[in-house]
């Protein structure tokens, strides 16, 4: 399907291509996401790449007050928190990002399980040195 | 295929010392590790010849960073006279120590070594809350730090999944946080030596001096309740969730068991020692446990064949709230899901049948991250000693104890429990 590395580069430049790419052993089937080049079930070692649809559910989530450097150069801060998650797919993977379409002023009432769709979001200026992350919205 | 664990020669705690934790920006980190060095000279009953000391074992996270200095273990070396002798620097993020621990007993163990010397250190005190902040993310895991999780952030992610299945609330950690700083008062080492009512009447006494109103909060938890008093840091975790920033140095002296009554008549053994490694937040199994102590508990169970219920207190590594009480239920003191509901009925406190965090752990005793490991296991040893002052656990009969320390966003974790014979 492709003849990429099943490594973290691939995957990143999946989420440039607006793909969620991650690995399935050939021999018992295990997800890995990101892909690993191995199995960590059977530790076979072929590997193919699968796609992940981007449906999903909040399976676990924080609102961030106290922001990291990073995400202030973003606009992030005490008077503006932003919502991350652990994301339940629809395949059975679960997946770390950037939760939008939530309050997020007002964690308490932000449920688990709320339904979720994965988009693309680019940050900086186009470009080689363009910055793509994963968020899922509600 | 796994075969029971045990060591082929036994290994004796025989002397400990432990800095004040706090933060000392007049101070660095050969004075922390100097004033945790002479305490534990002074705590062997019949003396050591710190000639004889083999070899040192040293945990640091990240200095590095924090004081833009590597190569702890030769500094260390040169400072306690040990050189040209080996010394070996162990890093498992906020576990580091323990490793340490770990590796002097193995080298006990081995028959290789008879008298070690294993301790940790940290200096956090000289970058701005923010750097400390960036410098312990380097020990998260890169999927989670790309994300923006901070750490506070994926201890609040777990604690989100922990109330949905069992019931818990944020009022649930209030009692985790009372409980510690209940403690700390009785340890002169703390960092923070007061009671969450001490933090109260500090700000109501504060106010008044300022002629500003004042706050009418009924107790504790309503103080803990009011976001002006403890404001949010990644929910549910708010500033008093939070372990704080902390300098210090910690050590203990390991000899071979066959060997520990030249040094004391009351040695403390280590009857059982375990860690294991985790997967990051998104691959983890469960959101609500961590693998790497369960694997480490397992460990340390089936070495010393005891049970959790023979474990009679322990320091756990509550770097959060929520992680003391999901480690109650991953070292089996209590069944999943309980954790929240014995903290809340007093069960962890120093009067209960389980004390908890007898030092006021590592949020409000302090957590110099590399100190942390044998710090713990310093607590441990003082209480078996009988030496824990107003703190000292009360049992005629006080023989096991428990450490348990976590490093980064769980990917190491270790248990070791000591026992008085």
């Amino acid at each position: 399907m492709y003849d990429r590395p099943f490594n973290d580069n691939s995957y990143e430049q999946f989420l440039k291509e607006d793909k969620i790419m991650g690995a399935r052993c050939k021999k018992c089937g295990a997800l890995a996401l990101p892909p690993r080049p191995l199995c960590t079930s059977c530790f076979g070692s072929g590997m193919e790449w699968v796609q992940f649809r981007g449906a999903g559910k909040l399976a676990a989530f924080t609102s961030i007050v106290v922001v990291p450097p990073p995400m202030v150069k973003e606009g992030f801060g005490k008077n503006n928190p932003y919502v991350v998650g652990v994301v339940e797919l629809e395949e059975g993977a679960k997946i770390v990002a950037r939760i939008t379409g939530v309050d997020a002023r007002k964690p308490a009432g932000i449920a688990l399980g709320t339904p979720l769709r994965a988009e693309f979001i680019r940050s900086g200026q186009e470009g080689p040195d363009s910055k793509i992350y994963l968020a899922f919205r509600a | 295929m796994s075969k029971k664990k045990k060591l082929s020669r036994g290994v004796a705690v025989v002397g400990g010392g432990l800095s004040k934790l706090g933060l000392f920006k007049d101070r660095n980190s050969k004075d922390f590790f100097a004033e945790a060095y002479l305490e534990m000279v002074s705590s062997v009953d019949k003396g050591i010849n710190p000639k004889d000391i083999e070899a040192i074992y040293i945990g640091n996270f990240t200095n590095d960073f924090f004081v833009n200095q590597a190569h702890w273990g030769p500094i260390i070396s040169d400072l306690v006279g040990h050189v040209p002798k080996p010394v070996t620097r162990t890093e498992g993020a906020c576990a580091s120590s323990a490793l340490a621990f770990r590796e002097g007993v193995f080298a006990i163990a081995s028959g290789f070594y008879d008298i070690v010397l294993v301790g940790g250190l940290e200096q956090m005190s000289r970058r701005s809350t923010e750097e400390v902040a960036e410098g312990l993310g380097m020990a998260g895991s890169p999927y989670e730090v790309a994300a923006g999780f901070t750490f506070p952030g994926v201890f609040g992610t777990i604690a989100t999944a922990y109330f949905s299945k069992y019931g818990a609330t944020r009022e649930s950690l209030f009692d985790v946080t009372i409980k510690s700083h209940l403690n700390a008062p009785l340890n002169p080492k703390a960092q923070f030596p007061f009671t969450v009512r001490d933090f109260m009447n500090a700000r109501i006494e504060k106010c008044r001096k300022k002629g500003e109103p004042e706050p009418n909060w009924k107790d504790e938890r309503d103080f803990l309740r009011d976001l002006s008093a403890n404001p949010p840091v990644a929910w549910p975790m708010h500033l008093f969730d939070c372990c704080p920033i902390s300098d210090g140095a910690s050590c203990l002296l390991l000899v071979a068991e066959d060997m520990a009554k030249r040094f004391t008549d009351e040695p403390i053994y280590v009857a059982g020692i375990g860690q294991g490694s985790g997967y990051s937040l998104h691959a983890a199994k469960e959101v609500t446990s961590f693998e790497a102590t369960r694997a480490a508990a397992q460990e340390a169970y089936e070495m010393s064949g005891l049970t959790p219920k023979d474990v009679q207190f322990s320091e756990v590594h509550d770097c959060f709230s929520i992680a003391e009480i999901i480690h109650l239920e991953d070292l089996g003191f209590f069944k999943p899901g309980e954790g929240h509901k014995a903290t809340s009925e007093g069960l962890t406190r120093l009067d209960g049948p389980k004390p908890i965090n007898t030092s006021g752990g590592l949020k409000s005793k302090g957590h110099p991250v590399g100190a942390t490991g044998v710090a713990q296991l310093y607590e441990v040893w003082l209480q078996l000693k009988g030496r824990a002052g107003r703190r000292q656990v009360i049992n005629q009969n006080l023989r096991v104890g428990g450490a348990h320390n976590l490093g980064g966003t769980g990917g190491t974790c270790t248990f070791t429990i000591l026992e008085r014979r």
